[in-house]
């Protein structure tokens, strides 16, 4: 079992939704966040006075899938965010020891 | 009668709007933990300046025909509901043709606005109860008598001649150096220069920029105290110089390498309310355009100086109503028309010489000088006694926590509250 995490541009949000959706993924969590990568952040004018805003606001979504999933959910993920401009986010996949439904207490695979 | 009354009670009114007005106006530009600290001074403004007012502090600026002060005789405002009431220093040419009550009411609502303006010098870092003891005694030692000398037509300087028709030197000038002589004493916010304090809400400061620029018809044309044709000059003209200055703002902010801003299109607006607000009942024609533009390109500029000086003038203050009020102060010596208001004068691009120039020149530095100073002393006494500014955690947390134990803006139910009392 393997969690997806995805930083992308918040435009491209529902994009990647559709997109995971077509593949059967059965759920996903979504949080506005803010950070910096290569992209930098932005300069703000206020009364003449210049403010760096160095901090992003990117989307970042998560998706827990089992191994043989992982390839095609984050290819998926990858093609509906890019936008070939700098900015377009990362995706990484980390290991999951275990996961349980809560309602049913179902384990592993099953509570996917 | 009725008609004079019926447009100075209107006014009246339009001229409290200005105080909400002004409150988000500055409230946009705070940070969004300071709203509320901030809309609270202004609106505190109208309880505690209407008591006193009604109290005593109307009588001390308008009572008596002395040359520096006001006397008691309409204290609790008694006889002033006598229809029969006239306010002893405004005669012959000068007498009002409203009643006493109504002036009074307008006045208030003058007196309401000016030390709410200098809210936004000292925003974000100002004990809510240094605010209510510097608000009342700012009021009854700078107010009072400033209004008395340049409104009253026994003041020393409306007898000597110096115009001011709804209160470049009594309302801005007064408030933007007292603003300086307070930030002097109560020192930086937390972090400024270096730190970015960017405005948590814009929209509300054009929302508050509306009111004021509506409200401002009652401020200058109310201030012709009649319903009549100088009215109508003075209502034109400030429309005009709001017009022309949020222009001349927006001009030099792009030339300077910027863009056209929202809050340059807001604050221009403002500057040129400011400049024109001395001149409104003594110029006409396109005078009030040129007023204005120039007024809003100064402004821009001038907002600079604080980073220059080092002085943390938050909302801008000194730079929009100190420098706005002393351009629109100096602008009346040069653009005033007798043939605008016959109790006027001409001023120098009209025939006149440098004469009303010169008095003008006395009435700022006077106004400079008096609430600069007394300013200054309020603020380091209300310092060495009950101290002026917050500690840095009540600071950090915002005034809206630290001051009034409430949020502005509850979003989302996690962390929803319980009752513990």
């Amino acid at each position: 079992m393997k969690l997806i995490t995805a930083i992308i541009k918040p435009f491209k949000l529902d994009e990647a939704k559709e997109a995971l959706r077509g593949l059967g993924v059965a759920g996903m969590t979504v949080s506005e966040v803010q950070g910096f990568g290569r992209q930098r952040g932005h300069t703000e004018v206020y009364r003449g006075t210049e403010y760096t805003v160095d901090f992003v606001p990117k989307v970042r979504v998560e998706v827990l899938v089992d191994d043989g999933e992982v390839d095609r959910v984050a290819g998926a993920i990858v093609s509906a965010a890019r936008t070939d401009k700098i900015g377009d986010g990362k995706v990484w996949v980390t290991p999951v020891e275990q996961i349980i439904r809560i309602r049913t207490g179902e384990m592993g695979p099953d509570a996917i | 009668m009725e008609g004079n009354t019926a447009w100075v009670l209107a006014s009246a009114a339009l001229v409290l709007f200005m105080t909400p007005g002004l409150a988000f106006f500055y409230g946009g530009m705070v940070r969004s933990k300071n709203v509320l600290g901030m809309l609270m001074q202004n609106f505190f403004s109208m309880g505690l300046v209407s008591v006193l007012w009604a109290l005593f502090v109307f009588s001390l600026a308008f009572g008596g025909e002395g040359r520096f002060i006001g006397d008691f005789g309409f204290v609790g405002l008694k006889t002033l509901g006598n229809i029969k009431t006239v306010i002893p220093s405004y005669k012959g040419d000068y007498a009002l043709v409203v009643p006493a009550l109504a002036f009074c009411a307008f006045q208030l609502m003058f007196a309401i606005i000016t030390p709410a303006l200098i809210t936004g010098a000292i925003a974000d870092r100002m004990k809510f109860r240094a605010w209510v003891v510097f608000l009342g005694a700012w009021l009854m030692v700078v107010y009072a008598p400033v209004a008395h000398w340049v409104f009253a037509p026994a003041g020393w300087l409306f007898k000597m001649g110096a115009l001011d028709f709804a209160g470049g030197t009594v309302v801005h000038i007064n408030a933007g150096i007292a603003a300086l002589a307070v930030i002097l004493v109560l020192g930086k916010r937390r972090g400024w220069p270096h730190e970015t304090m960017p405005p948590h809400a814009l929209p509300l400061t054009l929302l508050g920029t509306g009111m004021l620029w509506f409200g401002w018809f009652g401020f200058n044309a109310g201030s012709a105290l009649a319903a009549n044709g100088l009215a109508a000059q003075a209502f034109l003209n400030t429309n005009n110089a709001a017009a022309a200055a949020m222009l001349g703002w927006l001009v030099v902010e792009r030339l300077k390498g910027g863009h056209a801003t929202t809050l340059g299109a807001a604050s221009g607006a403002v500057a040129g309310l400011v400049a024109i607000t001395p001149c409104a009942g003594y110029v006409g024609g396109i005078s009030p355009i040129i007023i204005g533009f120039v007024a809003g390109g100064v402004c821009f500029l001038a907002i600079q100086l604080k980073f220059r000086f080092g002085y943390d003038d938050a909302l801008d203050v000194i730079g929009v109503h100190l420098v706005g009020g002393i351009v629109g102060s100096l602008m009346v010596g040069l653009f005033a028309e007798e043939a605008v208001n016959p109790l006027g004068a001409d001023g120098l691009f009209f025939g006149g010489g440098v004469e009303l120039l010169g008095y003008q020149a006395v009435a700022v530095l006077a106004t400079i000088v008096w609430s600069g100073v007394i300013s200054f002393v309020l603020a380091k006494v209300i310092s060495a006694t009950i101290g002026l500014r917050c500690d840095d955690d009540e600071e950090n947390a915002g005034l809206d926590l630290s001051q009034h134990a409430e949020t502005a803006y509850s979003f989302g139910e996690l962390g929803s509250m319980g009752r513990t009392g």
